[in-house]
C-alpha cells in the first residue's frame, strides 16, 4: 500500500510518480447546491427542535430549581406552592418500575429472539417477525386497559403469595397485610409497582427483542457450522456462538427497553396509585413515577408548580437521552451500519 | 447359518445413470423420532396429572397462573428424566433449552393476542350500535345507556391532529434522512446521534416541551395543533430513523451506475435512491403514524378532554381516541367502561390497519416488485425488445438497400 503524503512531489505522467492523486475539484450545478443546502438546512432543525427542548425545558424549570436548590433531588414530597418539592420519591419509583419491566422483558425478549432466529422456518419466522412488530405498534393506553381490568386480578394472589413466603427480603415485604388471615383484603396488592412493572415489560419486550433477533441472525455461518461441525447441539452451538455474538446487541437492546420503560406515562398512570414518598416494597399498594407525575399534575395553576414539573420533566429527558444514547452506542458497535452492495 | 450371512453382505448401491433426469429429493436434516413424540407426549400426560393432584388434593393451591407455572415446572423435570434414559447430557440440556424457548416465544404470543381479543371481547358490545360512530358524546350523560353518544368527535379529533402531524413530519424528516445518508459529514454524524437518543423521548415530554412553549408563550389555551406538533415532535426521530435504514439499504451500485452516466446527486436521489427505497419509506412513515395515533399524553397535556366535536384545530380543547379511551375509563360507570372498551377496540382496528398496510408495502427488499408490478415490468421490457428489433430491422434493410444502390 503506498500512502501519499499530501506535500509530495506533484504528479509527473510520465515519471514514477504518476499514482499521486489528481486534484478533484468538484463543479456542482445550481440543482445540486440547492439539495444539499435544503438537506442540511432540514438537518439543522432537527437539531435546533431536539436541543430547544432540552433548552426550554432547563429554562422553565429553572425557577423551581433555584427555590428547591439541590433539595430538588433529595426531597421525596410535593408540595411546590410550599417550597418542599423534589424528586427523589418519583425518581426511585420511575426506577423501580423500569426494573421490574427489565426483568420480565428480558427473559421474554431473548426467547422470543431466539425462537425467530434459530427454531422458527419460513412463513412462522417472517409471520413471528410482524407479530413481534406489531406488538411494539399496541397503543399504550391499550395495554393500560389489559392490565387495569384483567392483569391486576391475576396478579394479586401471586402478589400474596411472593409476599407471604419472600417477605422476609424487603423489596418483597408488604406492610398492612396478615398473610394468615384469610379474610384480609386484596386491595393492599393493586396498584403495585410490580403490576404497572409487568404491563410496562409486555410494552417494551418488542423493542428489546427486535434488536437481539438482528444481531442473533448476524451471528456468522461459519463459526455456526463450525460448531454443529464438532458436534454441538442446537443449544451447544447458540450458547458458543449466537450468544457470544449478539453481546453487544442484547445489553443495547436491553437499554433501550430500559429507556423506553422509563419515559412510559399513560399505562402506568392508569395503574398505579401514586405516592410521594419512597416506596421500596414492590408488591405494595402505591407507586410513583416522573411521567405519571407530570399527568397528575400539569393543570397546577401557579407558576412555581409548573416550572417544578418542567424541572421534573427535565430530570426525566436527561436520564433516559443518557440512558438511549449509550444503548445506540453499544448496538451501533455490535453491527455494521454501512450502504450494502448487491 | 447361510440366510443370516445372506442379510449382512455389503450392497454396493447402484449409481444413478447421469443421462436419466432422476428429479431430486431433498434429504430431510431433522428427522422427528418416534421416541421423542412419545416422551413428549408422556411427560405432558404425567405432569398435567401430577399438577392435578397437587392443586386438588395435596395443597390449598389455586389460581390459574399457579397452575400454569407448576405444570412447566414438572413437565420440564419429567421431559429431561425421560430423555435421559436414551440420550447424553448435552442432548438433554438441548431438549430443555428448545422447550424454554418455545414456551416462552409462545407466552409473547399468547399475551399479544389475548390484549387484542381482551379487547375486541369487552368493547363488541358497543360496537353494534350504530350511533356510537355517528355521534359525539355532549348529549350523553354519565348514566345514559348505550343507544346514546358516541365517539365521532375523538375519531376527528385523531385524524385532524395526525393530518397536521404528518404534514410537517414526512417532508422534514425525509429530508433529514436524506441527508444522512447522502451527505455524509462530521455534522450527520452528529445529527444522526443526536436523532438515535430522541427516539427514547418520553412522549409526556414531548408533550410538556409544547406546553412550555406553544400553550404558554404563544397561544394560551389548549388546542389541537398543539397536540399536533407534540405528536410531531415525537414522531420525527423515529420516522428519521426508519427511513435512514431503509435509505442504507439501497444498494451502492444502482447509485454508482446513475453517477457514471453522468447525473446530478439530485437526480440520483430524485430518481433512484427514493424510487428503490419506496416500500421502506411507506413502511417508515406508517409505522411512525400508528405510534403517533396511539400516543395518550401529549393529547392529553396540550389538548385537553372535550365531549364535543371540535372541527377547529387552533382553537378549543379537541379530544383523540387514545385520550377518549383514558378518560372513559376513569369513570366508574359501567356503561362508560364498555364506551372506553368500544373506542379502544376502534383504535385498535385503526393501527391494524396501518400495520397490515404497512406490511403490504414493506415485506418486499428495496427495489423489490410484486407480482403485478413484475409482469407490467416485463410487458415494457418486451415492448421494448420489439421496438429495438424493429427499429434494428429496419436499419439493416436500409443499409442492405444503400448496399444494393
Amino acid at each position: 500500500m503506498t500512502i501519499v503524503a499530501p506535500s509530495g512531489p506533484k504528479g509527473d505522467l510520465d515519471g514514477a510518480d504518476s499514482d499521486v492523486p489528481m486534484a478533484i475539484t468538484i463543479n456542482r450545478g445550481r440543482q445540486d447546491n440547492v439539495f444539499r443546502t435544503l438537506a442540511i438546512t432540514a438537518g439543522i432543525v432537527v437539531l435546533v427542535i431536539m436541543g430547544m427542548v432540552g433548552v426550554f425545558l432547563a429554562l422553565r424549570g429553572a425557577q423551581a430549581l433555584g427555590v428547591a436548590g439541590w433539595g430538588f433531588i433529595t426531597t421525596q414530597s410535593w408540595e411546590p406552592d410550599g417550597g418542599n418539592f423534589g424528586i427523589a420519591a418519583v425518581l426511585v419509583g420511575t426506577l423501580l418500575i423500569a426494573l421490574v419491566a427489565i426483568c420480565v422483558a428480558i427473559p421474554l425478549a431473548i426467547g422470543m429472539a431466539l425462537f425467530i432466529s434459530e427454531y422458527a422456518r419460513g412463513w412462522l419466522k417472517s409471520t413471528l417477525v410482524s407479530l413481534v412488530d406489531l406488538m411494539a405498534a399496541v397503543p399504550s393506553v391499550i395495554y393500560g386497559l389489559w392490565g387495569f381490568f384483567f392483569l391486576q386480578g391475576q396478579m394479586v394472589p401471586i402478589a400474596r403469595w411472593i409476599s407471604t413466603y419472600f417477605g422476609w427480603i424487603p423489596l418483597f415485604a408488604v406492610d398492612g397485610d396478615d398473610p394468615t388471615d384469610p379474610l384480609s383484603t386484596a386491595t393492599v396488592y393493586t396498584s403495585s409497582t410490580f403490576i404497572a412493572g409487568i404491563v410496562v415489560g409486555f410494552m417494551v419486550m418488542p423493542i428489546i427483542s427486535s434488536v437481539m433477533r438482528e444481531v442473533f441472525s448476524q451471528a456468522p455461518v461459519g463459526e455456526r457450522e463450525g460448531a454443529y461441525a464438532l458436534g454441538a447441539t442446537r443449544w451447544g452451538m447458540i450458547r458458543t456462538v449466537v450468544l457470544p455474538f449478539g453481546r453487544g446487541g442484547m445489553i443495547g437492546g436491553t437499554m433501550l427497553g430500559l429507556g423506553r420503560a422509563m419515559g412510559e406515562t399513560i399505562a402506568v398512570f392508569m395503574i398505579i396509585s401514586i405516592v410521594f414518598y419512597i416506596q421500596p416494597h414492590l408488591l405494595q399498594n402505591g407507586a410513583s413515577s416522573v411521567s405519571s407525575l407530570i399527568a397528575l399534575r400539569y393543570g397546577e395553576s401557579t407558576a412555581l408548580g409548573l416550572s417544578a414539573l418542567m424541572a421534573a420533566g427535565l430530570a426525566l429527558f436527561l436520564l433516559t437521552l443518557v440512558v438511549n444514547f449509550f444503548a445506540s452506542i453499544v448496538v451501533s458497535r455490535s453491527r455494521s451500519g454501512a450502504s450494502s452492495d448487491a | 447359518m447361510p440366510s443370516v450371512n445372506a442379510t449382512k453382505r455389503t450392497v454396493l448401491g447402484v449409481r444413478p445413470d447421469p443421462s436419466v433426469d432422476v428429479p431430486e429429493s431433498k434429504v430431510a436434516l431433522r428427522k422427528v423420532r418416534r421416541s421423542d413424540i412419545y416422551s413428549a407426549l408422556g411427560s405432558l400426560a404425567a405432569s398435567l396429572a401430577l399438577t392435578g393432584l397437587i392443586f386438588t388434593t395435596l395443597t390449598p393451591f389455586n389460581g390459574a397462573i399457579g397452575f400454569l407455572v407448576v405444570w412447566f415446572v414438572s413437565f420440564v423435570v419429567f421431559y429431561a428424566l425421560l430423555t435421559s434414559f436414551d440420550e447424553d447430557a448435552q442432548a438433554v440440556r438441548d431438549r430443555i433449552a428448545g422447550v424454554v424457548i418455545r414456551t416462552l416465544a409462545a407466552i409473547v404470543v399468547g399475551v399479544l393476542v389475548f390484549v387484542i381479543v381482551f379487547t375486541a371481547g369487552k368493547g363488541w358490545e358497543v360496537l353494534v350500535n350504530a350511533n356510537f360512530f355517528t355521534q359525539d358524546m355532549s348529549d350523553a350523560g354519565p348514566l345514559d345507556p348505550l343507544i346514546v353518544g358516541g365517539i365521532i368527535h375523538a375519531v376527528v379529533g385523531t385524524l385532524i391532529e395526525i393530518a397536521i402531524a404528518l404534514a410537517i413530519v414526512i417532508p422534514l424528516g425525509l429530508a433529514v434522512a436524506v441527508y444522512l445518508t447522502e451527505i455524509p459529514s462530521k455534522f450527520s454524524r452528529i445529527v444522526r446521534t443526536i436523532v438515535e437518543a430522541m427516539t427514547a423521548l418520553p412522549s409526556i415530554v414531548a408533550g410538556l416541551f409544547i406546553y412550555a412553549t406553544l400553550i404558554m408563550i404563544l397561544t394560551k389555551q389548549q388546542s389541537g395543533f398543539a397536540a399536533a406538533m407534540a405528536i410531531g415532535i415525537m414522531m420525527l426521530p423515529i420516522i428519521i430513523r426508519s427511513a435512514d435504514v431503509a435509505l442504507r439499504l439501497v444498494p451502492g451500485t444502482l447509485k454508482e451506475a446513475s453517477y457514471a452516466l453522468g447525473s446530478s446527486q439530485w437526480s440520483t436521489v430524485r430518481y433512484v435512491t427514493l424510487p428503490t427505497a419506496k416500500s421502506g419509506l411507506a413502511t417508515s412513515i406508517i409505522l411512525g403514524t400508528a405510534r403517533g395515533i396511539g400516543e395518550t399524553s401529549p393529547v392529553l397535556l396540550c389538548a385537553g378532554f372535550t365531549a364535543a366535536m371540535n372541527w377547529n384545530p387552533f382553537e378549543g380543547p379537541m379530544i383523540s381516541l387514545p385520550l377518549a379511551v383514558f378518560e372513559f375509563v376513569k369513570s366508574p360507570e359501567p356503561t362508560m367502561i364498555a364506551r372506553g372498551f368500544g373506542t379502544a377496540v376502534v383504535l385498535l382496528g385503526l393501527v391494524l390497519v396501518m400495520f397490515v398496510i404497512a406490511r403490504y408495502f414493506g415485506g418486499k427488499g428495496p427495489g423489490a416488485l410484486s407480482k403485478s408490478q413484475l409482469k407490467a415490468r416485463q410487458r415494457h421490457s418486451a415492448r421494448d425488445l420489439e421496438r429495438i428489433t424493429a427499429a434494428n430491422e429496419q436499419s439493416t434493410s436500409m443499409s442492405s438497400d444503400r448496399k444494393a444502390q
